[in-house]
């Protein structure tokens, strides 16, 4: 096992600009452990070994010209397939998008480009990221490096599982309702989702449009902020995309100091939560205390109907954004179709799998005539409230400290019943639903070595105040350290 | 909230998706809970509240009426499961709209 | 029984837009087979709309043109249904919160005669919406092709009241729509190239009857006249089965050019699903009213407005103003003649050369349809000069003619055609006409003419100015003609 592959996304940039490493040499390292653990991990949907050396090889010719564009050139940084790469697959994880190549690039992907970046592989999700464990994969269900019967999260499983085997430094992923914290959580590496509007969906597939947004994985804080760095800017293709100053993010880990007003809210330490859980989160609280910070008690009552507002919400758009997918243009097309409606239910009901149809009977349910204004426009409604409570919190406190998930990793197979799995976004969805940012750092393991993931909830656009928040835990503990055996 | 069981065959034409006997019955049950786990929401009192269609909503977000380059047909057609003349062919499409 | 139809349309007009409404791929009429798509316009995995600027604007000025009330803010909606022209299956649209609310079109309902202006009065509006067009579906035996060049070009929806009550009326509805839409420069509204599209909405009532009858839909009409012809075929179609006491069932009809009658294409099941909500990828549109007194300020005088200032402040008959003005180009054409003239013309000798040569030239040609004015080697110059020229009796109306036809071929200007061929009317040298008028005046067949004359019937010699005029070939000034003439009979 090659050293490199072990070191930080930052490390190696630095490795790269002092020239005592290579792009090529850091891209075949990856490529490397990839083909050695990735019949276990099982994160990848595919992989372009060739074009990954072509990319690295130019960035090395960039830097032997002194043209290197930034932290981020020569870095191999692994994709959810879930985002457009221009003569790349984008499968989604769905037989409805098989053998779909798209002729066009993301935002993120262009920016990515730009910085010289190595795209490396398309990674497995949960079907049009609807799912919290890979397993509603088309293809594969990924596996948790930390232990290989369970899964990794999910919807971007295999963004978490490639990050935590060391098979690439960074990867990207999606979150709508957890998809990044959640896997992150479960796999025992850094996920953040940014402020809804921060970064560009433009090339994102669209599962929930009013709650998607891309977002880093790493294996630290630190390089968590030099992805983040990386991927956000206004894009005029995407209308709900925000003009917001940037900052420094990296710079910001040490420049911003606190103290700060850490709230602490009741509803998440309540029933059902895992009690190992409940201690690693405390002791996290415990070190924010002796680091100077006020510890607030808060409540955020509307918390317990984020997921009824959510799965009215994301289903229904989802209904509709999935209305595209036809057999007509570029999907799977069903054989013997009499007529085109025929080719419709016929190509559908082959293309997707339960999950996905399950939902979008949901959405279109909840959107039929006679029901709008009970479900969607009241779910609406109350997603307003729980935003407008999130924003009087804010006024009092800079963050809101939770754990990520109620519940370590789980075996493949044991969450048969959809609602069930649902539940296990409940500290993660009602971030999506205000629109905030959020970030998953390790906090320790529970007993039989499962990662535990501690969330810090940021104020809107106030990514670099989060990041130092967390950066501050992780130098403090060795969490960061801990590499799964394999 | 509406507690009817949902129709789930006017439903799925809706959705243009064929479900098996046994998806219906799944789904039938499946969704009933969901529904039923949902129906909290009618606890919140909702008088006079906006619905939130966007997080953080602008006005007038307008894109100036320039083209750009548009696909090459080859391109547009690049994933076509059948085509012809360059155009997507379509089994016969049957008044139903 | 007498009955009364009441007839409701649903006007699509595309927008004049140089890309489309959501994204900015290309669109215009007529280009090959999928070359305006972008992936926004397929629909691929990923894509999302913006809206364009110039469409909004466009449809804030129809709104405005029309006597709408502009929504201070309004809102985009999907509307789901599954076709396969509809890329994403569901179409943006607005639903609750249309731009523009209410509004009227003024319409002229058929005169007497041809010469006599009609009745006007106002056409009613719903509203009227932004959305977006789909592509176009070419149907064989076997299967279907679909190009989507058109799909997500801008689309504006126009909706009237039950407000018209027979075939002509809608004619004129129509007309009237078109004209002020094309002068406004929001649309070509050429219903051949789809770029102005109707449905009616058609049901029939005894007289008296208070409830509208049962609505049918009719599709498929593809000119003005069409839609004339089918609605009057629709509305005799209901009134034949009411009196048969065979029911009217709600149904959506096609009208067929060739045989001309329409037939049922389905009944009406039950209503449309499309499952409506507001769009999470756009965002609202407000109107303000700055933003709006902007947009009224480029908007041209309304063509039945600019006929009744012509009727009232240039005197010009019915019969020139209803050719002059529906048609912007054509009305300022006029002007710029009329002001080149610089006082020296009268408004109504300009417009008859428009109307009456200009017109008729520019349709004769071997192209078809008509030249467009802008195509023309005549400008308001070349008008202007030869009115003046005529006026001014540098030469004679007959010549006026002559020339007319030389600068209409060669571009020249009147002035410069009448130095070189010497087509100058006869100035001064009175002896020589009045030699030819006392010889025409010889001619016994005008001995009865001018008896009448000298008994005080001043008329009565207009007979003999076309013999002199003959005699002069054409260069003879009337008036001056008209002056000897009364001198040489004295």
């Amino acid at each position: 096992m090659s050293d490199l592959i072990s070191k930080t996304a930052a490390k190696l940039s630095a490795m790269l600009a002092a020239g005592e490493v290579s792009s090529v040499e850091v891209t075949q390292a990856f490529i490397d452990r990839t083909e050695a653990v990735e019949e276990r991990v099982k994160a990848f949907n595919s992989c372009d070994k060739s074009w990954a050396l072509a990319q690295a090889e130019a960035s090395d010719k960039r830097r032997a010209a002194g043209q290197a564009s930034g932290p981020l050139d020569g870095i191999p940084v692994a994709l959810k397939d879930i985002i457009a790469v221009k003569d790349q697959p984008l499968t989604c994880s769905s037989r409805m998008l098989e053998n779909f190549v798209s002729p066009y690039d993301a935002h993120v992907t262009e920016l990515l480009k730009a910085q010289g970046a190595v795209l490396w592989g398309r990674l497995n999700m949960d079907e049009f990221a609807m799912g919290s464990s890979t397993e509603n994969s088309a293809f594969q269900t990924s596996r948790n490096p930390w232990n290989l019967d369970c899964v990794p999260g999910g919807s971007s499983g295999g963004s978490a599982a490639c990050v935590a085997a060391l098979e690439a430094p960074l990867s990207i992923g999606s979150d709508t309702g957890g998809s990044i914290r959640q896997p992150a959580a479960f796999c025992g590496v850094v996920g953040m989702k940014p402020t809804y509007g921060l970064v560009s969906r433009f090339g994102l597939v669209a599962f929930a449009s009013s709650l998607d947004q891309f977002g880093p994985f790493s294996r630290t804080v630190e390089d968590a902020a030099m992805l983040l760095q990386g991927i956000v800017g206004h894009d005029d293709r995407d209308s709900t995309s925000f003009k917001a100053e940037v900052p420094d993010y990296r710079a910001a880990l040490t420049q911003k100091q606190g103290p700060w007003k850490i709230g602490v809210p009741s509803e998440y330490f309540a029933k059902g939560l895992d009690p190992e859980i409940k201690a690693a989160v405390e002791d996290a609280i415990k070190f924010y205390e002796s680091e100077g910070c006020a510890i607030e008690e808060i409540s955020l009552k509307m918390t317990e109907y984020a997921l009824p507002v959510y799965y009215i919400l994301a289903t229904a758009e989802a209904s509709s954004n999935l209305g595209r997918y036809d057999g007509i243009r570029y999907t799977h097309r069903a054989k013997n179709a009499e007529d085109a409606i025929d080719l419709y239910y016929k190509s559908r009901a082959e293309g997707f799998g339960p999950e996905v149809k399950r939902r979008i009977i949901l959405g279109t349910y909840v959107l039929s005539s006679g029901y709008y204004d009970a479900y969607y426009l009241r779910a609406q409604k109350v997603r307003t409230l729980i935003r407008e409570e999130f924003m009087q919190v804010f006024q009092n406190v800079d963050a809101i400290l939770t754990p990520t998930t109620p519940t370590p990793s789980f075996k493949r197979g044991e969450k048969a019943d959809p609602l069930s799995m649902y539940l296990n976004d409940i500290y993660t969805i009602n971030v999506n639903l205000a629109g905030l940012p959020a970030i998953s750092v390790p906090c320790g393991f529970t007993s039989s070595k499962l990662p535990i993931g501690l969330q810090l909830i940021g104020k809107p656009f106030a990514e670099a105040d989060m990041l130092a928040m967390a950066h501050r835990y992780e130098q403090a503990h060795t969490w960061k350290d801990a590499v799964a055996a394999l | 909230m509406p507690s009817d069981k949902i129709d789930i065959d006017y439903v799925a034409k809706l959705a243009r998706l064929d479900l098996s006997e046994e998806e219906k019955q799944t789904f039938t049950a499946q969704l009933g809970d969901i529904l039923g786990y949902v129906d909290k929401l009618s606890d919140v009192d909702v008088s006079g509240v906006e619905p939130m269609a966007h997080a953080f909503p602008l006005e007038n977000v307008l894109d100036e009426d320039e083209p750009r380059e548009p696909l090459t047909v080859v391109e547009a057609l690049r994933n076509a499961p059948a085509q012809r003349d360059n155009q997507i062919v379509v089994p016969k499409v049957v008044e139903d709209a | 029984m007498e009955f009364k139809a009441d007839i409701g349309l649903e006007v699509h007009v595309q927008l004049k837009t140089r890309s489309k409404m959501f994204t900015r791929a290309p669109y215009y009429y007529g280009a090959e087979p999928n070359t305006l798509t972008d992936p926004v316009v397929l629909a691929l995995p990923g894509v999302l709309p913006v809206m364009n600027k110039e469409a909004v604007r466009k449809t804030v000025q129809l709104g405005l043109l029309c006597k709408c009330e502009i929504a201070e803010r309004c809102k985009w909606d999907r509307k789901n249904y599954f076709y396969p022209d509809s890329p994403k299956n569901y179409q943006l649209s607005q639903f609750d919160q249309p731009i523009c609310n209410g509004g009227e079109v003024e319409i002229e309902m058929l005169g007497a005669s041809r010469n006599v202006m009609g009745e006007h009065r106002m056409v009613q509006l719903t509203r009227i919406h932004l959305e977006e067009d789909v592509g176009k579906l070419t149907h064989f035996a076997n299967d279907s092709l679909v190009d989507y060049n058109r799909a997500g070009a801008p689309l504006c929806e126009i909706v009237t009241e039950p407000d018209m009550h027979n075939a002509d009326e809608v004619f004129a509805f129509l007309t009237a729509l078109r004209n002020n839409i094309v002068a406004a420069g929001l649309s070509d509204c050429d219903m051949e190239k789809g770029q102005m599209r109707c449905d009616a909405n058609i049901s029939v009532r005894p007289v008296g009857q208070e409830q509208l009858g049962t609505k049918v839909e009719l599709k498929n009409m593809n000119t003005i006249s069409g839609v004339r012809n089918a609605v009057a075929y629709e509305i005799k179609r209901q009134i034949h089965a009411v009196m048969s006491k065979e029911p009217i069932t709600q149904q959506t009809r096609r009208w067929d050019p060739v045989t001309q009658v329409t037939s049922k294409m389905r009944d009406k099941e039950e209503s449309h699903d499309y499952r409506y909500f507001p769009d999470p990828d756009l965002m609202p549109v407000a109107i303000s009213a700055e933003l709006k007194e902007e947009l009224g300020k480029d908007l041209p005088e309304l063509p039945f407005d600019r006929q009744r200032r012509y009727m009232a402040e240039l005197d010009l008959p019915y019969t020139i103003t209803s050719v002059l003005c529906p048609d912007r180009a054509l009305a300022e054409f006029f002007e710029e003649a009329l002001a080149a003239t610089k006082g020296k013309g009268e408004p109504k000798a300009v417009a008859n050369l428009i109307v009456n040569e200009l017109l008729r030239e520019l349709s004769s040609g071997e192209q078809e349809g008509s030249l467009p004015l802008a195509e023309s080697k005549v400008t308001p110059a070349h008008i202007a000069e030869l009115v003046v020229l005529t006026e001014e009796g540098v030469i004679t109306k007959q010549i006026g003619k002559e020339v007319f036809i030389e600068m209409y071929q060669s571009g020249k200007m009147p002035s410069a055609i009448v130095e070189e061929k010497g087509l100058q009317a006869e100035q001064g040298d009175d002896g020589e006409l009045e030699a030819i008028i006392r010889e025409v005046a010889a001619d016994p067949k005008h001995e009865k003419a001018i008896a009448q004359f000298k008994e005080g019937n001043k008329k009565a010699i207009n007979s003999l100015i076309g013999p002199i005029m003959k005699a002069t070939q054409g260069k003879a000034d009337p008036r001056k003609i008209m002056e000897l003439l009364a001198k040489v009979l004295g």
